[in-house]
């Protein structure tokens, strides 16, 4: 594999100008001061409890693990950051688009620009809402879009994650701990501010209520509960946000209204900002068996009485073979270039595809269509001989079930480790947000960090960590 | 608000005011158990601090006897019993977690500081030195807890119903203590113990923190009708019943005006404070301590169910 792209130095060991006041405090600043503040940020995370749930096989009691936080920033120039943001902007408008056009008219499958089979069969793809329309037309409102960088010009984007993308949290709170642990580097810089994200959201949310929401929309948080891995972020969203955090049983739906229970009786519901999976949001037309959510939702959703962000159905764009028709997708709805890359992608379910990806399995990635948070993927280029067989037998039996890639030489960072500051790969999560308006990216996202040496992976349930992101003004 | 967060908030303040009253207890036993026989009879003070912690039959379910090492065991750290000093604290604190977005960063710290320190007492003190030092810091705990609560607290919903749990369980508790060592505090005539009871009152005092409080109201030495007095009817000693039960009618009253209708958890409260306005304690004494605390837990119970029925679920 050739040498990643270092953010600080670039491909040789010089350093890039966004980086040049943070190389030199590197430099000025003694080794067990970093150490220090290391230490003093994880109690400041375990103090205010900003933890995650783990879920691995037979360990129950794996609950409230911290992400690993590392105190060296990742810096981005506002050059840079201007490309991402258009890129983004354009990104989740063609996937805006692309939703309604699959849940309505389906002039892309007719124009046979994604094959059909590839949407009707899929699991994310949700007959109950077709011919439905939304709110104002927006089915993404909150994109979390993982993007990653290869060299000075390049990012990729890896996956658009427009179901219910979580993070956003970290990015708040990584800003606030870095500010209290290092005011003396940020008088060096001038960096742009992430923390009004939740005045944007809120902003994004109320601008999407339904048409019959007469008054100031009502806007909710709806969580699965404590135990949901992601709770922290729930809870911490919807104190910053000033809206009611609820849980299933917390709604009721009579006539095709939803109301919450609240300590004056019930009250009126417009806008539900979920972080509950389409399968468990209603047992009366998903899971039945799932008590998270709230019977008759959707009767109320397909009224027009209530808005769902993100809308019910929008899985269909984070399955990896429809990714890979993004700049395709793009281009049919914009008529313009796609400004942010796709990874190449090998779509198993071709026969010419899986005979080259069953060749080259020591050098490609191969993910899961509808896999997520980096579990059942082999990296070839790492893997051992065993587990790429086993693996070729899985391809065998179900290669529609999968993807490949080529493996990223992903761009890394420097970083705190046991040995000291070194080089560790990095991705990134910038937050979009779809009003009726117009779209809102706050400067900046969730960076991750695969902390072990020469790893890939970056996420969190894989023992990734994350850095504040800075954007640089002027 | 939601009735779900509401309820959250009540339970919570109720856990964190059992904890602080377990350790009180615990404190008080000690002290008593540590006394010449001489002074304090032979009666099993461990087994009267499981009975007035309101959990005997769970504690012989598990134990046969009811020495220091199983009661402070039960009492304090025991996951078996689910109204442990322990369990107290971790329930708290999941009913924090529940309702984060309730709470102000002081009252979250104070309860999630809690409940990381209370890892550090793993199963048990190992010195009597130590569990001194655990008993003061559940008091502490709860101290700092209930003071970020009044401190910090935007005086609305939220705030009314968490000051309602601390009422109703301190109600409770001091209720409890009397219902248990009632037969101390009967009248001048009818006096049974003599001076041998003195520590058992002045322990009674101590678990509801009113020994300096009993000297600067009465200036007398220890006389149990005085005790009773000062823990069912006076008003300025905040432990007592009435002082709970103003501060019950007064939140349920916010409530109230802040939603703009009465119900009947407001008009219970107020019956049951108009009874304790009413009372004087030679009535009392009359017509029998013990039946009249039993008829007041009876009674305080009866309320938490009509403001769980009216506004919590």
């Amino acid at each position: 594999m050739v040498a990643a792209f270092d953010e600080m130095k670039g491909h040789n060991d010089g350093v890039r100008p966004p980086y040049a006041e943070l190389s030199r405090w590197l430099q000025e600043v003694p080794p067990n001061v970093l150490d220090y503040r290391r230490r003093e940020a994880e109690l400041l995370f375990r103090r205010i409890g900003i933890t995650f749930a783990v879920y691995t096989e037979g360990d129950a009691d794996a609950q409230e693990r911290l992400i690993p936080f590392d105190v060296i920033p990742r810096i981005i120039s506002s050059a840079e950051w201007r490309v991402l943001e258009k890129g983004l902007t354009q990104r989740v408008k063609a996937l805006n688009l692309f939703l309604k056009d699959v849940y309505s008219a389906r002039e892309i499958l007719r124009a046979g620009v994604v094959p059909d089979d590839l949407v009707f069969r899929n699991p994310a793809f949700r007959p109950e809402m077709s011919g439905q329309s939304v709110p104002h037309d927006i089915y993404v409102h909150i994109a979390g879009i993982d993007v990653v960088r290869v060299d000075a010009e390049t990012f990729y984007v890896l996956e658009d994650n427009v179901r219910t993308p979580s993070g956003v949290s970290y990015m708040l709170e990584n800003r606030e701990i870095m500010m209290r642990l290092f005011p003396e580097l940020f008088s060096r810089h001038r960096i742009a501010p992430v923390e009004d994200y939740p005045d944007e959201l809120l902003a994004a949310l109320k601008s999407v209520a339904p048409h019959s929401a007469v008054r100031e929309p009502s806007v909710v948080l709806l969580t699965p509960g404590v135990f949901n891995s992601a709770y922290y972020e729930h809870s911490f969203l919807a104190d910053k946000l000033g809206v009611e955090l609820v849980e299933g049983r917390d709604l009721l739906v009579k006539n095709e209204i939803v109301y919450m229970r609240t300590t004056q009786g019930l009250r009126r519901v417009d806008v539900i900002y979920r972080r509950i999976d389409d399968e468990f949001i209603d047992p009366l037309t998903f899971r039945p068996d799932s008590v998270l959510g709230v019977a008759g939702l959707m009767s109320a959703y397909q009224a027009g009485n209530v808005t769902l962000a993100n809308a019910v159905g929008t899985g269909i764009a984070d399955d990896k073979a429809v990714y890979s028709f993004m700049p395709a997708i793009v281009k049919f709805y914009l008529g313009e270039e796609p400004i942010l890359k796709n990874v190449p992608t090998w779509r198993c379910r071709e026969p010419e595809h899986l005979a080259y990806v069953l060749d080259h399995l020591h050098e490609l990635v191969v993910k899961e269509v509808h896999g997520s948070g980096g579990y059942g993927m082999l990296i070839g280029p790492t893997a051992s001989k065993i587990a790429i067989e086993q693996f070729r037998a899985k391809l065998k039996t179900a290669p529609k079930n999968f993807i490949a890639q080529p493996t990223l030489a992903l761009s890394t960072c420097p970083t705190c480790v046991d040995e000291g500051v070194a080089p560790r790969h990095v991705d990134l999560r910038p937050f979009v947000l779809s009003g009726r308006d117009r779209t809102r990216i706050v400067p900046g996202g969730l960076t991750r960090v695969a902390l072990k040496h020469g790893s890939l992976v970056v996420n969190s349930s894989q023992g990734g960590g994350t850095k504040d992101t800075w954007v640089l003004d002027g | 608000m939601l009735s779900r967060t509401a309820d959250n908030l009540y339970w919570l303040s109720r856990y964190v005011e059992r904890a602080e009253y377990l350790a009180r207890i615990l404190d008080a036993t000690q002290r008593l158990s540590a006394l010449p026989l001489a002074y304090v009879g032979t009666s099993n003070e461990w087994e009267s601090a499981v009975a007035t912690a309101g959990c005997s039959t769970a504690f012989f379910n598990l134990y046969d006897e009811a020495n220091e090492e199983n009661v402070t065991d039960f009492l304090a750290f025991s996951s078996a019993n689910s109204s442990s000093i322990r369990s107290c604290f971790e329930m708290a604190r999941s009913n924090a977690r529940a309702v984060r977005t309730a709470l102000t960063m002081e009252m979250w710290d104070a309860i999630n500081g809690t409940w990381l320190e209370l890892k550090r007492y793993g199963n048990g003190p190992t010195s009597r030195e130590e569990f001194s030092r655990f008993l003061r810091w559940v008091q502490e705990s709860s101290l700092r807890y209930d003071g970020s609560a009044y401190r910090t607290m935007l005086r609305n919903g939220a705030y009314w119903f968490s000051r309602l749990g601390v009422y109703l369980e301190r109600a409770d508790n001091t209720a409890r203590i009397l219902d248990v060592k009632y037969h101390l505090l009967l009248p001048e005539d009818e006096r049974v113990g003599g001076p041998l009871d003195y520590f058992q009152w002045a322990a009674i005092l101590r678990s509801v923190s009113a020994l300096t409080a009993y000297h600067w109201v009465y200036r007398e030495s220890l006389k149990p009708w005085l005790v009773a007095d000062l823990l069912i009817l006076k008003e300025e000693m905040p432990r007592s019943l009435a002082s709970c039960y103003e501060a019950i009618v007064r939140n349920l009253d916010q409530v109230a005006s802040a939603y703009g209708r009465q119900g009947p958890a407001q008009r219970q409260a107020r019956g049951i404070r108009t009874r304790l306005q009413n009372s004087r304690m030679d009535g009392i004494f009359q017509r029998g301590l013990h039946e009249y605390i039993g008829e007041f837990i009876t009674e305080n119970n009866r309320l938490g169910a009509a403001i769980t029925e009216q506004f919590l679920i």
